[in-house]
């Protein structure tokens, strides 16, 4: 990967369509495309989806935005899905039906809805089995498919329609779920934490060591929601940066069980610097709130602490 | 040659498993069907069939994973029971919808609550309407002939399909009988290669499988789905012929039991069918004339010829191993008396609800209904037509 160039892997043919009906701007559709570019030239791909804002945009007949073989089956069941899909390709293999010269990759993508709550059991099975697939959960922190509902990737405070702020709530009362670090425990091959930076150079080497890493793999990508999130829209590169500047958002690997820190801020920016992009966060700016925000440095404080622990502990 | 053994019906199953030795098999366990997964996964262990074994977390998964493989283009089946079905009925609707030919072996067991393991019909019929082909047995000899048939029957053009092989919990899955058993050359044959027209793993021509489907085209879809379902009657029938060239043993959508001349029928699906033919034979030797029909097929619903059997005579016993909690009978007793009426037949009905949770159905509750139901058509007397078989008083 040292040889990485951005404009080099930008030239390579999208797998994923235009014409497609997700918002501008959308997280997801940028994570997407930049996973698929990591897979090499000459190889396939299957495609999985869980239904989310992805699914229903992508291909919605006679119409599909995916130039390899794709499925959608259900909500919560993306990873037992491409876990049946992958058995089936070492089956046809095994018995001639597809040819030892050809090699098929298996992806799967879904929302936080999809991943960390609804199909947390099927993605855990298929995880614990270690199917040869990578599981990409585009993280956006809510059910935004539905309306920007809260789930268990929502961060505290939030203000969603089912942890709306009021009188007598400041939004969601619950930190988010660790879900990498719940996946690297399942003794998976590969476990890796990104989101979109400058030149994009660490999703594109996490999703290629996702897809090439024999067995089971896991990519937790952030994918801003300006609807969810409501910042101005062409503004997400700044508001990943300021998730990855104030550790709100490490990027971090886990391949084989070793931790490794990706980017260390040269100095940790105060965790306003992010919330105070998002309009889900204003109710945080309120005169009387500064105890809110700095219940949430705490967390994000621990959080870091802990996950710089695991790092120098591989070390 | 035929083989002549002895097994239960979960063996027999699962000893057609080994014989068709299809690509992919997730499954969960759940009693009466668990000893299905542990039979195939013997034979894989001892090189016996080379098939991929998925041991999911959930039958839910079990289903999910075989529409992927199934749309993969791996022959693909599970197993599973009672509460297994009901956590995978959101994934039978998508398996017959994305018309993925799968096979499912359906070990009959009641549906919680109160939670009990043993045998009626209430996990299969509460999938009735997901789209699925569902074939009901006898016993081990049909539960096993039926799977053989299972494939051919789902991969056929004019169906694509997932199909349903159900045996009844205990009463045939564990009961050790008598069997005849295929060659394996003579099955593999029989069922033949699976080769699929489109599929995820066709290089050079991917495809899109589960799409969003707006209004403008959901409803053709959901109509083609339908054509399929009714297609696969003939399909049954024409493999039936065929079975019965290499078996020797000839299978329709049911099955008639002396009803030529009979007053009196007694319709009914699964194992109970050997108490009321026998009860039915013993009646016979007294001159009284009564005659068992035995529903194969339950879906697709064979009811014009239902009530073509059942035109003459002057009352029929529908019994059903199930409640459907509507108020007004059962599933077979709603489905054939619509039938009936449809079809312009006008015959006493009355509709039994029997053996729920694994309550015994002997000879002495058949003779009991032939004689409620003689007792209504002869002396006029009025019978409930809706009623409940071997309750404690």
């Amino acid at each position: 990967m040292s040889n990485y160039s951005l404009k080099e892997v930008m030239n390579k043919p999208e797998r994923l369509a235009p014409g497609h009906r997700m918002c501008a701007g959308c997280g997801a559709t940028i994570a997407v495309r930049a996973v698929l570019r990591a897979l090499h030239e000459g190889d396939r791909a299957v495609i999985g989806n869980a239904t989310g804002c992805l699914e229903v945009s992508s291909y919605m007949y006679p119409y599909t935005a995916w130039e390899d073989s794709y499925i959608h089956n259900a909500f919560e069941n993306a990873g037992a899905t491409l876990s049946g899909v992958e058995t089936a390709y070492k089956a046809l293999k095994k018995r001639g039906r597809l040819s030892q010269e050809e090699t098929y990759k298996f992806i799967t993508f879904g929302g936080d809805g999809g991943t960390y709550d609804i199909g947390f059991q099927s993605l855990s099975g298929a995880m614990e089995r270690g199917h040869d697939m990578v599981y990409v959960c585009y993280d956006n922190g809510a059910y935004m498919n539905t309306g920007i509902q809260r789930s268990s990737a929502t961060p505290m405070y939030a203000d969603t329609t089912t942890t709306p702020v009021g009188k007598q709530s400041d939004g969601k009362m619950q930190n988010r779920k660790d879900l990498a670090s719940i996946i690297a425990d399942h003794d998976v091959a590969y476990v890796a934490q990104t989101t979109f930076t400058a030149d994009f150079k660490d999703l594109h080497t996490k999703a290629e060591k996702a897809i090439y890493t024999q067995g089971a793999s896991f990519l937790n990508i952030m994918a801003p929601c300006p609807r969810g999130w409501r910042y101005d829209t062409p503004e997400i590169m700044k508001i990943c940066k300021l998730a990855v500047e104030t550790c709100y958002w490490p990027l971090f690997e886990v391949d084989h069980g070793k931790w490794t820190l990706s980017y260390e801020p040269k100095k940790k920016l105060p965790i306003e610097d992010f919330l105070r992009e998002q309009g889900r966060f204003k109710h945080l700016f309120k005169p009387g709130n500064e105890a809110l925000i700095a219940q949430f440095q705490a967390e994000v404080d621990r959080r870091w602490e802990d996950l710089q622990y695991k790092c120098a502990r591989a070390d | 040659m035929a083989i002549k053994d002895r097994m239960s019906g979960n063996e027999a199953v699962s000893y057609a498993i080994r014989q068709i030795n299809p690509d992919v098999m997730p499954a969960f366990p759940i009693t009466p069907s668990t000893e299905i997964p542990q039979m195939v996964s013997t034979y894989i262990a001892n090189g016996e069939i080379d098939t991929e074994f998925i041991p999911v977390e959930s039958e839910h998964s079990a289903m999910s994973a075989a529409i992927g493989a199934q749309a993969a283009g791996a022959r693909t089946l599970t197993a599973t029971s009672s509460a297994g079905l009901a956590l995978m009925w959101e994934e039978l609707l998508l398996a017959a919808s994305n018309r993925m030919p799968l096979a499912l072996a359906l070990v009959n067991r009641t549906l919680s609550g109160p939670i009990n393991i043993n045998c009626d019909h209430s996990d299969g019929m509460g999938a009735r309407d997901t789209g699925w082909i569902q074939i009901y047995a006898e016993n081990n000899q049909e539960a096993y002939d039926n799977f053989i048939q299972a494939y051919p029957i789902a991969e056929h053009e004019n169906v694509h399909l997932p199909i349903m092989i159900c045996q009844d919990g205990f009463i045939t899955s564990h009961a050790v009988e008598n069997i005849k058993l295929l060659e394996d050359h003579a099955v593999k044959e029989f069922v033949g290669e699976y080769r699929p027209e489109e599929y995820l793993l066709n290089p050079g021509k991917p495809i899109a499988v589960g799409p969003y489907s707006v209004t403008n085209y959901a409803m053709e879809a959901k109509k083609n789905q339908e054509i399929a379902l009714e297609n696969a009657k003939d399909v049954i029938l024409e493999v039936a012929k065929r079975f019965e060239r290499i078996s020797g043993r000839s299978y329709g959508l049911f099955e008639e039991y002396k009803t030529e001349d009979a007053d009196y029928i007694m319709l009914l699906i699964g194992s109970a069918a050997g108490t009321a033919k026998q009860a039915a034979h013993n009646m016979r030797k007294e001159g009284k004339k009564v005659g068992v029909i035995k529903l194969r097929v339950f879906r697709p619903f064979p009811a014009k010829e239902l009530s073509q059997a059942l035109k003459n005579c002057k009352a029929v016993a529908i019994m059903d191993r199930c409640e459907s909690y509507n108020g007004n009978g059962g599933p077979l007793g709603s489905e054939v008396t619509a039938g009936l009426f449809r079809n312009k037949v006008s015959v006493e009905a009355v509709n039994y609800i029997y053996g729920l949770a694994g309550r015994d159905f002997t000879v002495e509750d058949v003779y009991h209904i032939f004689e409620e139901l003689a007792d209504a058509v002869e002396n006029g007397k009025e019978t409930e037509q809706y009623q409940y078989i071997g309750l404690r008083k």
